[in-house]
């Protein structure tokens, strides 16, 4: 049976988060992977009430391999942001490229990582 | 330019407040996602791969400095530097949060920019010839239609709720620049028997999933009845579009069903109802106000230059590189006047990207130089409209300073790709990576002249943003199993030969296709009757057979 991860957006900028231990992360490496799919489906349900809160939206699971590496292109492009080379403009390429975006500022709605 | 007026100016303003009450709602709980998805979408905004997305119109792909600038700013403060323009002549941003929008639509409005009519199921913002009111070839300009159309279409209550998307595109000239034949609806300017000027009016052209070249449902509109006409069409689809499946909602599904006889028929019915109530008549003097708004600078009486060619074009101008007289300068409807394609397309860069540095010294050149324009082609590149011959030399010095001069309009490097499975939540493939890497491959300027016209589209998915069915050779990204593929099409045409694509067959994978696409091109090479004759010339004459088995790594057979 496939491995499993778990996946949403945060609302208030859209940022790509991963689910750990009842809460998210940032990052692809940080996250949990669900070996059995009870567990898997019992993540899911359990971030239905982050979605209720209106803190992340769009939650779905996706399948790993072993290693914990995405099984497709697009969670692979996804956990690591865009995979377009451009030396001349552009600056987003990946997550560890530097983002000149200011954080977003801590309130009462942000989701706690 | 066109200018808002009061209406405009208080409509935009009042969608902002809006819809910073409705993002409000939105993160207090007030609103559902469901109930808010299709106000944001209603606003440009979308949530992609990555982040959200911003879609803001350029309609009828006209800047001034200011909106540039403006768009510059935007990408500075709220985004990451850069902004995207695309094949609907608009410019995305990829990275803003959500709670920035409502200041972002805010900063637009006050450059008489918005997000509206961006997305959804309504009547899209209008696309034109990226030469209107400059080229050579042309009736008139074709934007003051495509503002009355604008102004007809949004918030139409009959249109609020179309069985899906609808785009409109217009053009003046003889010379078809702005695709008009894969839109739901167009509009050509053209003059009758009679030397009256009028509008031949396509429908039923699209692309995605099921292609159709569109057909005229009238040769000649008068003046006065376009809105008429247009209504009229647009009830028959209203009426009678699949709203049951989302599949085959959109007009060219029913305007195939119903075939050209049909169509003209059932639209000539509502056509006569509604010109007879009278009330959708364009007045003359409301026409005449609105070209006004898109009067042409005072041209100056400029000389004709005796070393031009027979298309009154510069040969040779000192100070100007000869490559990019030959492929970005073209002719103009004013003595001493041309107009410049701004390539977007350096090789190895991301098509369509422009940063926020460029774009405030684009706006720079435009003031130091007294242009009131800028144009964004549906091919992803910028358009100065109206440049005067004796400033080229320090407009291009400039542009080449900025990384703006790249020498390659409609040149096999000057390639279409949508942003893909890099940003796109419904891409199967990546995009922009392959047009990089063909781009590369194709990097020697001798070679791309050799090749001479050359269009490649590539789309990252079925939807077809980047216009795939219409390129020379049309690339279309496929999911197997996780794992990109690519399909080669050949022999599509976006202008007014237009046609849609053949499958060659199997597809490639990622690091196949541009090797495919080499091959493809040496068979071209081989087969031509001569550098006249275009790739696509060739691919008509020849068919796909040669092609296909070089393709797939065969040798040209001996009988071609
Ligand atoms: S063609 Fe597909 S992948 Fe490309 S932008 Fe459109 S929807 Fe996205």
């Amino acid at each position: 049976m496939a491995r499993q991860m778990l996946t949403a957006n945060r609302l208030r900028d859209g940022a790509v988060l991963y689910w750990r231990g009842g809460g998210w992360v940032e990052t692809l490496a940080e996250g949990e992977v669900h070996a059995d799919p009870a567990a898997a489906d019992a993540a899911l349900a359990a971030a239905q009430s982050f979605v209720a809160r209106n803190e992340v939206v769009g939650t779905y699971l996706f399948d790993v391999q072993p290693d914990g590496t995405p099984v497709k292109e697009r969670e692979i492009i996804r956990a690591r942001g865009p995979s377009v080379r451009d030396p001349i403009l552009r600056k987003d390429g990946g997550k560890q490229a530097a983002a000149p975006v200011p954080p977003v500022p801590e309130d009462p709605y942000n989701v706690s990582i | 330019m066109y200018r808002y007026d009061e209406f405009d100016a208080r409509f935009v303003a009042e969608r902002v407040e809006q819809f910073r009450g409705q993002v409000a709602r939105r993160l207090t709980g007030e609103l559902t996602e469901d109930q808010f998805k299709p106000l944001r979408l209603m606003n440009g905004l979308y949530l992609q791969l990555h982040a959200y997305m911003l879609r803001v119109a350029v309609p009828y792909g006209t800047l001034s400095p200011k909106q540039l600038r403006m768009l510059a700013h935007v990408a500075r403060k709220y985004d990451k530097g850069y902004g995207h323009f695309t094949t609907r002549q608009n410019i995305q941003f990829n990275w803003p949060r959500l709670v920035d929008v409502p200041d972002i639509l805010a900063d637009l409005a006050t450059v008489e920019m918005h997000a509206i009519q961006t997305s959804g199921n309504c009547i899209r913002n209008v696309t034109a010839d990226h030469f209107a009111g400059a080229a050579a070839d042309e009736i008139e300009d074709p934007r003051p239609i495509a503002e009355i159309i604008r102004q007809w279409s949004s918030l139409h209550p009959e249109f609020s709720f179309l069985p899906r998307k609808f785009k409109i595109a217009v053009s003046g000239a003889a010379h078809d620049r702005a695709a008009l034949k894969f839109h739901d609806m167009a509009v050509e300017i053209v003059r009758n028997g009679a030397g009256e000027t009028g509008y031949r009016v396509y429908v039923g052209g699209g692309m995605g999933r099921t292609p159709y070249v569109g057909y005229v449902v009238s040769d000649f509109v008068a003046k006065p009845d376009i809105l008429s006409f247009l209504e009229a069409v647009m009830r028959v689809y209203n009426e009678q579009g699949r709203r049951d499946n989302l599949f085959k909602a959109r007009i060219k599904i029913l305007a195939n069903a119903l075939g050209a006889d049909e169509m003209r028929r059932q639209v000539a019915v509502e056509f006569e109802e509604i010109r007879t109530s009278g009330t959708l008549t364009v007045p003359a003097e409301e026409l005449a106000r609105i070209d006004a708004y898109f009067a042409p600078p005072e041209f100056e009486d400029l000389p004709d230059d005796p070393a031009d060619g027979a298309d009154g074009m510069p040969r040779d101008i000192p100070g100007v590189d000869p490559d990019f007289l030959a492929t970005n300068v073209h002719p103009h409807r004013a003595k001493g006047y041309c107009i410049v394609t701004i390539s977007l397309k350096p090789i190895g860069g991301v098509p369509g990207d422009a940063t926020a540095e460029q774009m405030d010294a684009l706006a720079d050149l435009m003031d130091e130089h007294g242009m009131a324009e800028i144009r964004v082609s549906h091919e992803q590149n910028l358009v100065l409209p109206h440049v005067r011959r004796k400033d080229l030399p320090a407009i291009h010095a400039r542009l080449t300073e900025l990384g703006l001069a790249t020498p390659n309009a409609g040149l096999i490097t000057d390639i279409i790709a949508c942003p893909g499975l890099d940003y796109c939540d419904l891409a199967n493939a990546r995009s922009i990576p392959i047009a990089q890497k063909i781009a590369e491959r194709f990097a020697d300027l001798d070679r791309q002249h050799h090749i001479g016209e050359l269009k490649i589209k590539i789309s990252g998915c079925i939807n077809a943003c980047g216009h795939h069915h219409a390129g020379h050779i049309g690339i279309l990204g496929v999911d197997k199993k996780g794992v990109e593929f690519y399909q080669l099409q050949l022999g599509g045409s976006g202008a007014e030969d237009a046609s849609i694509g053949e499958i060659l067959g199997p597809g490639f994978g990622k690091d196949e296709i541009a090797d495919a696409v080499e091959r493809v091109v040496e068979a071209y090479l081989t087969l031509r009757q001569g550098p006249d004759e275009r790739f696509l010339d060739t691919y008509r004459r020849v068919g796909i057979v040669p092609f296909k088995n070089v393709a797939y790594g065969q040798d040209l057979h001996a009988a071609y």
